[in-house]
Parts: C-alpha cells; structure tokens; sequence
C-alpha cells in the first residue's frame, strides 16, 4: 500500500499546503488515538472523573484480594470436616466439595455403573464437534452420530439391552442438569423451526395449531408445566403403565424451550426479505427445500443471540426439577448443607454450583459470538 | 450492441413460424389485488425468439403481469400458457413452467448465505438433479459469459451492484430456460453499472433466447426488442415494433409517457 504512495510524490505549494492530487496519506495525530490518550480522556478527563476512576481502583483492589486471598490462599482443600479445614486455613473450604464431589456428579447413580456416566459424556463431546466446527472432513457421517447421540445416552444411562437397568430415580447432581439440558437443547431447535413454519403456514388449521400450542406454553411458567408433568400426565396414561416422570420432565423442559424457540425464529424468519422467498420460488425449488436450503440457513443465522439466550435460560431452568423432588446439582448441594460435620458452608457451595453454571453458558453465548462473526458474509 | 443483421434474422424465423411455436399466450387474463383490479383482460401472444420490452408508469401492472407468468403472482381470471402449459392451481404444472422460465429481479434477490458459485448451482444440483461437478463447470461456464469468473468464491455481499445482477442473470441461465423475464434490471444500479448489465442483457439476446424486459431504458427498447409494449392502469394501451412506438405513438396516454421519459 505505502509502495503504491510513495511514487506519488507531493508535491508542496509555497503555503506549506499540497498540490491538488499529491496529499499523501499521513497517520492521524498522536494526541485523538492510542491508549495513553484514550486513558487521558476517559479515565482522568476532569477532577471529578479522577476521583471516580481512583475509587474504583481502590474498590476493585480489595474486592479482589479479598476474593483471592478466601477462594484460593487461605484456602483448605483437604480434610474430613468443617473443623479440620478451619484448623488449617480461614478461607474457603473445598474440602467439602472435593468430598462430596461424586455426589454432585452423578447424584445417586449406583457406584459400579458410573463408567456409564462418564462414557456418555465422553460421547456427548464427541457428539458436539461435528455440530459445532462445520469445516470438519467427513462431516455428514459424524453427523449421523451425533443424531444418534440421544439414543446412546439413553441407552447408556439407562440401561437394559444387557446393562444393568438403572432407574431413572437415582438420577442426580451435574449429570441430571446436563441431561435434561441437552435433551431441551437438542430437541427444542427443531421442534421450534416447525412450529414456526408452522405459524407462517398457508392452511389455517396447521397456523391455528402452532400459534396456540405457542402461546399456551408461553403463557404458562415452567414451575406449573413441571407440576402438571409430575401429577396430572399420569391420568393421561392407562392405569398400570408407568410413564417415567424423568421422562415426562424432559417432555416438558423440551416443550417449553421450544414455545420460546418458535418466536425467536419466527423473528429471523420475518427478516428475511420476500425477495428470497421468490427467487427460490422461482427457481423451482419446493417448499422444503427452499426453507432448508435458502430461508432456514440466513433466518437460523439472523436468530443465533435468541436461540442462545433460549438455551441459556433453558440450561439454568433446570434447577427447577428441584420442585418435583429431584436432586440436580443445586439440590444436591442444598441438601448436603445440612450434615453437621459440614456445617456453614452454604457459601462454597453455591459459589461451586454457580461456577458450574457460569462456564457452561459463558461457553455457550462464546461459541454463539464466534459462530455469528463466522456467518457473516458482508450483508 | 446487437447487430441489425441477427436481428432481421430472427424476425425472418418468426415471420416463418405461423403462430405454432407461440411460446406465451395470455388470454384475457384480469388479476385483483384485493379488491384493486391491477391487471385488466390482458391478450398477449409471444413468439419463440421474441424480445419484448415492456414500459409503463409506476403502478401501472408491469411487474404483476411478468411475475404472473411464473407465477409469483396468481391470476382470477383468463389463461396463461407457457410452452403448451396452462398455468392453473396444479403444482406439478406450475413446476414444469418455473423449469422453464428464468426471473431477474430488480434487487437481484440472490442468496447472501451462500458463495457466487453456490448461488449458481444450488438450482441444477437440487431442481434438476445435475451431479455438482457438473453443476460447477455449468456455473462458470456462464460467469465467464457474464465476464465474472473471477468472483466465484465470494459472496454477493462483496459485489458491486452490477456484478450482483450479472450473477444474477448467470444464475437464471444455469437453470437453462426457454425464456427469460427481466423485472426492471438495471434501476437498482448505479449509472456507470448499467451498461455491464444490459451489455449481458444484449449478448443474451444474440442467443436468441425469448426475453420479455420490464424497463425504461429506452435506448435498450430501441435496439434490442422486436415489439414495444406499453402499460398503463393495468391494460395494455398500444404494442408496437420499436420504431414506429417512439417515432409514431398512437395513443395519447403513450404519448405524455414517452414525452416524460425522454425529456430528462
Ligand atoms: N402484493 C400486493 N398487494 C397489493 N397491491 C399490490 C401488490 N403488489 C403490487 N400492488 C399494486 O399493484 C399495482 C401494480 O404494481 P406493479 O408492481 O405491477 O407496478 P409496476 O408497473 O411494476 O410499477 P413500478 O414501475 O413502480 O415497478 C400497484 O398499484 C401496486 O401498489
Ligand atoms: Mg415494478
């Protein structure tokens, strides 16, 4: 770029200026761009701005040697009891965690089975690479693999066909949250689409089906759904037959993502511009292919922020089985508070559960930032 | 620029071929809007090779009536057929005439999801089953005619305006129709863009490939169509082969149109 400059030599007129068609190109001025500058005017711009900017430094200062000095100085993470971590240190007790660490992962999965759990958690990653990287070589076949990903688990966790059955009770901790999570997850996005297909359909009968099915979910909170899943689902089954309420939860938690998922999509569907829908129309495509192949791929793109807050609030909400008698992660530990041996350390571990959290959608709305900038084409 | 010599040549072939290979035949065909009557019994016969240009005020049907041959827009009343095919309610005919004709639009609508490439192959590999090898040597086969083959990789957001279209137009031409429908080409673009795309627009027409042209490029009209077809309110008002439409219109509502669009 410079090499292409420099051969346009300016020309100076005698009051210091250029000749029209020779300016060459000059960086800006040190004094409107560069950090110190940027630190100068924003952060000790007046009196006043100083003042605030030292403040917060200060507080931002002991707020986190605080924060560190409890969480991993004076910190204990070994020990048997409470007592044996304030021997110790003054700080946060892992210890407890640490102890209790197979609760919060499997719950109350039979030991000897629990290579299960981690096998179907090996193969759930295993199921999440091909989704996530599109540039991967043989893709459509890890693909096929990951579809078949939710019968292996169940399989898997489960049991029968030569594993030992285990019930669907005993499910708990972590494992319960990501279960239902990624079943929600994995079902609710296509559920969505149709419904919001549905809701843009020509046959009033399909429209009136959709668009009710989504504002009954919608207008409903989950803590109910979850009820009716525990109590009133069971008259709806023959007496004698015994529908799993794991199941029925999943059920539900899937019904309710996909109510929210069919509006954030019929969002990005009602941004794509009628111009698509005619060019594929034109070109002779089918309904299903043009959807597939020209209208779901830039409206799912338009729509990546919403689905992801959908999976978000999807992936937290499943606390919420706590209500019905199920021990998830936060149960777990709730109920874990109340061995004396371990008393009064609520504080570690709600601060360990929200972490849990925390990464998991951290990661989630991450991976949804690099996904958008990667679709973007220049549109 | 099309050469008088191709053209008398063509209009010698449709002299010659007495009315069996009418292409389009549109019998009083009415469409509403609603309530809002927007096309008016409209009769029109095209020969195979005819290039037809179409003009008329804003608003007054030129756009519905193109788009009803390939039915973007349904019609209430009267009969269109394409290529012995009558479009009715029936989606396998409507299909059959949508493999037949190509649409370029004013705002190009192509696919910004996806590559020049994929834009131009996505119809053969999926309408017309055309393995993608294929398909690929069929796309750049018609970038190099639309003198693009450069930009194959990119997406149509990265184009210019008249690139767009030119990709547009390739895009069309890979689903190889019979004929072609051109909805105002050109008045999305850029002056210094319109020559590129009626440039192609010519080429096309050189080909012999039936063309009906929405637009007000007069110069276009001029050197290019066989007959002039002049709308308004939703009725066709005069038709006449170039010449004698600019020189020598008959109606007076032709008259202050051609008057208006001359004048800048
Ligand atoms: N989908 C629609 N619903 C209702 N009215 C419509 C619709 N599309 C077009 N119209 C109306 O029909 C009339 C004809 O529209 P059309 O687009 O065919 O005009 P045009 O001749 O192509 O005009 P322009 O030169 O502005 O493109 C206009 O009055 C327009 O407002
Ligand atoms: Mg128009």
């Amino acid at each position: 770029m410079t090499l292409g400059k420099e051969e346009k030599t300016p020309a100076v007129t005698e009051d210091g200026g250029y000749l029209p068609g020779t300016h060459p190109d000059l960086p800006p001025p040190s004094s409107v761009h560069g950090p110190v500058h940027w630190i100068k005017v924003n952060l000790f711009g007046s009196v006043v701005d100083t003042a605030l900017t030292l403040l917060a430094v200060y507080f931002l200062y002991s707020a986190l040697t605080f924060l560190v000095g409890w969480m991993f100085i004076n910190a204990a993470f070994t020990g048997e009891s409470r007592n044996d971590c304030r021997a110790v240190a003054d700080g946060a007790c892992w210890a407890f965690i640490g102890n209790r660490l197979s609760l919060f992962i499997y719950g109350f999965y039979p030991e000897p089975e629990r290579w299960r759990v981690d096998l179907s958690f090996v193969l759930l990653i295993l199921a999440i690479v091909p989704v996530l990287y599109e540039d991967m070589p043989q893709r459509g076949k890890a693909l096929t693999y990951s579809c078949l990903y939710p019968l292996i688990a169940a399989w898997l966790l489960v049991g029968g066909f030569g594993l030992e059955k285990v019930s669907t009770d005993q499910f708990g901790g972590l494992m319960l949250n990501v279960v239902i999570g990624v079943t929600g997850i994995a079902f609710s996005l296509p559920i969505g689409i149709v419904l919001a297909l549905g809701r843009q359909s020509q046959l009033p009968i399909v429209r009136i089906l959709c668009v009710s099915f989504i504002e009954i979910i919608r207008g409903v909170p989950l803590i109910t759904l979850l009820f009716v899943a525990a109590v009133m689902l069971s008259y709806f089954v023959p007496p004698g037959t015994n529908f799993d309420l794991l199941v029925r939860m999943l059920i539900m938690v899937t019904l309710f993502a996909s109510g929210y998922m069919a509006e954030v999509i019929r969002g990005g569907l009602q941004a794509i511009p009628n111009g698509q829908y005619e060019a594929a129309d034109a070109m002779g495509l089918k309904y299903w292919q043009s959807m597939r192949l020209v209208v779901l791929p830039q409206a799912l793109k338009i729509s990546i922020p919403g689905i992801v807050n959908t999976f978000i609030a999807l992936y937290k909400d499943t606390t919420l089985v706590i209500v019905i008698g199920r021990l998830d992660i936060l149960g777990i530990g709730n109920s874990s508070l109340a061995d004396t041996k371990w008393q009064g350390l609520s504080t570690e571990v709600y601060i360990f559960v929200a972490l849990f959290f925390f990464f998991s959608c951290f990661s989630m709305s991450r991976y949804s930032l690099w996904l958008e900038k990667k679709l973007h084409t220049g549109h | 620029m099309a050469d008088t010599e191709s053209r008398t040549e063509t209009d010698a072939q449709i002299e010659s071929s007495k009315g069996e290979d009418d292409i389009i035949k549109i019998v009083a065909m009415h469409k509403w809007f609603g309530e809002f009557h927007v096309l008016k019994d409209i009769n029109l016969t095209i020969k195979a090779q005819e290039r037809i240009v179409v003009c008329g005020p804003s608003g007054s049907g030129k756009s519905t009536l193109i788009r009803c041959i390939n039915r973007l827009e349904e019609h209430q009343k009267g009969q269109i057929i394409v290529d012995g095919i009558e479009l009715t309610n029936d989606l396998k005919n409507i299909d059959l005439i949508r493999r037949e004709v190509g649409i370029v639009f004013q705002h190009f609508n192509l696919f910004p999801h996806l590559t020049v490439l994929e834009n131009l192959t996505l119809g053969p590999i999926w309408v017309r089953n055309t393995p993608k090898k294929e398909a690929e040597e069929l796309a750049m086969k018609y970038l190099v005619r639309v003198k693009i083959p450069e930009q194959a990789a990119k997406f149509p957001g990265q184009l210019s305006g008249g690139q767009q279209q030119r990709v547009a137009i390739a895009r069309s031409l890979c689903m190889n129709p019979k004929i072609m429908l051109f909805d105002e080409p050109t008045s999305a673009l850029d002056p210094e863009m319109i020559k590129e795309v009626l440039d192609v627009m010519i080429e096309l027409a050189e080909t012999g490939m039936t063309m009906i042209v929405v637009t007000h490029e007069m110069g276009f009209a001029k050197t290019v169509a066989h007959r002039v077809i002049f709308m308004d309110e939703g009725e066709i008002i005069e038709q006449n082969e170039p010449h004698e439409f600019f020189n020598n219109p008959r109606h007076d509502r032709t008259k202050m149109f051609l008057s208006q669009i001359l004048a800048h």
